[in-house]
């Protein structure tokens, strides 16, 4: 079968790729494009660890195919830190250790981000409620939790003061 | 997942045409039941055909005081419409239900009403919302009820090559609101045990005028209990016509037992959730003549 050939524009950077009809944007993006920030838990949308934002949209990249993203604006979290100085969040989710293996990490992070750009801030509730799609079995929620709030105050903090 | 043909056809033309190709074509909207079907190999399709680029096939627009939404659009951005939250805040409180965020961002009315699940969230506000859809096709257009999509759980009365393009909620009356409520076990990320839908229309001195009232979840497709509609108009949802609601709802509701509840549990939380949602479409609707 013939591959199909998609252009798209990911973390600001336009790219073309080929990719089978079958292929998920998922497997797209980490076998041809080599971003493999984004993981797959569970491959059927239930995890979120494979989170990214579609045209400004939080989506579970499994459950996109690659040829869906012709002409579509993906950010992943491989375009969250601002060359080697990290994202608010990402800082805050080491000083609060809100992560241990790591795995479902990139997923929340992007997950997260969407939701500081919406709702700067988010009560626990809102933010527990935003998050419910990305599972995480290591760290029990309350310090990546912790480390959001944190991260959105000091987004908040910025922008007053910018 | 394995050896098909994708198509992001631009006209609806073309799409009937790929759809009727063979019994096998598979159409993509959202993608949050079509991938994890293809996935597990519950479905093998031919051809993917994704409908949302033909125009018109995402968004909300208002229409003879109504609402037309496309078929492609997102759970996501129906609750971000000020205005269709203002007019049918139940229709979107059951379509905000359906999964995690990262799937409100796919997920679409659409495709939760042609998958066919008695317990999709969606369907029950809609179904007391009279709603309608545009179902184009080889033959031309057709417009039917909601409640005629879904035929038997997991299969839908559309023929081959058959679509739904739009989905349409008629126009609001002042002092008209609906609710939706699920029962889950948890808090969230759940499919419903029981789902009630109600769509009241009420005069100024708070007197029902019209009255829906639909059921997911307690039969082989979401159920428009018209007995229990009849029994709330006329009255101001005192606890008499509540009760009289409660047992046609009841008398309806014929439901399984698995894993997620008994047949005797349903029935009779059924009726407890169709009086909480009455009271709180009633109270919308006052706030709203």
């Amino acid at each position: 079968m013939s591959k199909v050939y998609v252009s798209s524009v990911v973390n600001g950077d336009p790219v073309e790729f080929l990719c089978d009809a079958d292929t998920s944007l998922l497997d797209a993006l980490r076998d041809e494009l080599g971003l493999t920030g984004a993981k797959e838990g569970c491959g059927t949308g239930d995890c979120g660890a494979c989170s990214i934002m579609l045209d400004g949209r939080l989506v579970c990249s499994c459950l996109v195919l690659g040829p869906e993203a012709e002409g579509r604006q993906i950010d992943t979290i491989e375009g969250m830190a601002e060359g080697s100085e990290l994202h608010p969040l990402q800082r805050q989710f080491l000083e609060h250790a809100a992560l241990q293996c790591g795995f479902c990490t990139p997923g929340l992070l992007v997950a997260s981000k969407a939701l500081l750009e919406r709702n700067p801030d988010p009560s626990e509730t809102e933010i527990r409620f935003w998050l419910a799609g990305n599972l995480c079995r290591c760290t029990g929620y309350d310090k990546i939790i912790r480390a959001v709030q944190d991260a959105a105050a000091e987004l908040r903090q910025e922008r007053s003061v910018a | 997942m394995t050896g098909f043909q994708y198509s992001a056809p631009v006209s609806v033309e073309e799409a009937v045409a790929l759809l009727a190709v063979d019994g096998k074509a598979r159409l993509l909207a959202g993608g949050t039941d079509l991938m994890v079907q293809m996935r597990s190999g519950r479905v093998a399709p031919s051809q993917v055909v994704d409908i949302k680029r033909i125009p018109g096939a995402i968004g909300i627009r208002q229409e003879n005081g109504g609402f037309v939404i496309g078929a492609g659009t997102s759970c996501a951005a129906l609750g971000e419409h000020a205005a269709l939250c203002a007019a049918w805040p139940g229709v979107v409180e059951g379509a905000n239900l359906i999964g995690s965020t990262q799937v409100q961002g796919r997920a679409t009315m659409a495709g939760n009403l042609c998958n066919a699940s008695p317990a999709a969230d969606s369907v029950p506000a809609l179904v007391a919302a009279g709603a309608r859809c545009l179902v184009v096709g080889p033959q031309g257009q057709r417009e039917i009820a909601v409640q005629d999509i879904p035929v038997t759980p997991g299969r839908n009365s559309l023929a081959p090559g058959e679509f739904v393009l739009e989905l349409r909620l008629p126009a609001r009356p002042a002092g008209a609101s609906d609710a939706y409520l699920r029962a889950i076990p948890r808090t969230e990320m759940d499919i419903a045990v029981v789902g009630a839908g109600v769509n009241l229309v009420v005069a100024p001195d708070g007197t029902i005028i019209e009255a829906h009232v639909a059921l997911g979840a307690v039969a082989p497709t979401v159920l428009l209990v018209k007995d229990a509609g009849a029994a709330l108009v006329g009255s101001k949802l005192d606890d008499a016509a509540l009760q009289r609601m409660e047992q046609a709802v009841s008398a309806a509701c014929k439901p399984i037992s698995d894993k997620r509840g008994t047949a005797e549990y349903r029935k009779s939380i059924a009726a407890v959730l169709a009086r909480r949602t009455a009271k709180i479409a009633y109270q919308r609707a006052g706030e709203r003549s």
